[in-house]
């Protein structure tokens, strides 16, 4: 336990520092650093690829293995709630709830 | 202390109630969804201070949710950090638009940089028919607005979270996944992004069984390389 407590604090510190540094990175390079147009679409791409993935290993993965479960079903009603445009805590909620209740459901 | 640099810098009127209604407008409904970040931390092991110091410290709420999710998921600590850190590169390309306009040294560079966000540059750029007086008011009151209110609701979330108990033994663990659903899509507009969205989900999930947890994330990396590199 106190292992898994020290490596969380070095993630929540490490991350911090380095995004620290990329917010500050920016105000101290002149624009035309980043201004070719292949890296502004790669980096442009980043943050879908990367979500999307986490969205796939936080649903169907389980201890390195693809499994399907209650999570699915909550994450399917997040989708519908975000196509009506649903506010955001109002989607996770719904989530959370549909994916609790089949839960239950299922261990009865 | 957004009002005092305003003052400062202030040359052409601008209308500042109406820069401050568009900066509050985004701030209190973003900075109330830190409450859900607080318990997705809290639910997925870390304590009510990591929970605070991630959004303290980080303040980037794709990044904070990202190390959660790695670490949760089973994922080192260097993987986490990867994740995190590959998510905050567009805050360092927020911070180059905004530095010639906001033109901050020293402890105010620093400062201002921590609450380079989306919504902070968003607002500003939105403000640009306004003058560049009105984008720096934009850019502080929304910064420090979702500053302030995110790391309330953080506090708020994560001890109703811990107040509850583990979330996975009530089932409610499918909230974490939707919070990434929501953050990815606004940014499926385009056919690239949508045909880049799915490919990291076929190849996040096929490496799963082969690889340590986290790494099947940052692999995705690859896809925006390779989909970013052509010009079609």
């Amino acid at each position: 336990m106190e292992y898994e407590m020290s490596q969380l604090w070095i993630a929540v510190l490490g991350a911090s520092a380095l995004c620290f540094i990329l917010k500050l990175l920016g105000y101290s390079l002149p624009e035309s650093f980043f201004s070719n147009p292949r890296l502004q679409r790669i980096n442009a791409l980043i943050p879908v690829v990367l979500l999307s993935a986490l969205v796939a290993s936080q649903t169907l993965t389980k201890d390195s293995q693809v499994i399907v479960d209650h999570r699915i079903a909550g994450v399917l009603v997040a989708a519908v709630a975000l196509r009506f445009k649903a506010p955001f805590p109002l989607m996770m909620l719904l989530a959370a709830l549909v994916s609790a209740l089949l839960y239950r459901s299922n261990s009865i | 202390m957004a009002a005092r640099l305003i003052r400062q810098n202030s040359r052409v009127s601008f209308p500042r109630r109406a820069v401050l209604r568009d900066s509050l407008s985004v701030a209190i409904p973003v900075g109330s969804y830190g409450a859900a970040f607080g318990a997705a931390a809290v639910a997925g092991g870390f304590s009510v201070a990591q929970a605070c110091a991630l959004s303290l410290l980080l303040f980037s709420g794709a990044s904070q949710f990202a190390v959660v999710g790695v670490m949760t998921g089973g994922g080192s600590a260097l993987s986490a950090i990867a994740t995190g850190a590959l998510l905050g590169i567009r805050n360092g390309l927020y911070g180059m638009r905004m530095a010639p306009i906001l033109n901050l040294r020293g402890l105010k560079r620093a400062l201002g940089a921590q609450i380079t966000i989306d919504e902070s540059t968003g607002v500003a750029i939105s403000q640009e028919n306004r003058g560049e007086d009105a984008m720096r008011y934009g850019f502080f009151a929304t910064g420090i607005g979702i500053f302030f209110f995110w790391n309330l609701f953080t506090l708020i979330g994560a001890l109703s979270a811990d107040s509850i108990g583990d979330p996975s033994s009530w089932g409610l663990d499918a909230a974490v996944p939707a919070a990434f659903l929501g953050l990815v899509w606004p940014r499926l507009v385009d056919k690239k992004s949508r045909i880049a969205a799915l490919l990291a989900v076929i190849i996040a999930l096929s490496l799963t069984p082969f690889v340590g947890a986290g790494f099947p994330i940052i692999a995705t990396v690859l896809i925006a390389i390779a989909l970013g590199w052509s010009t079609k």
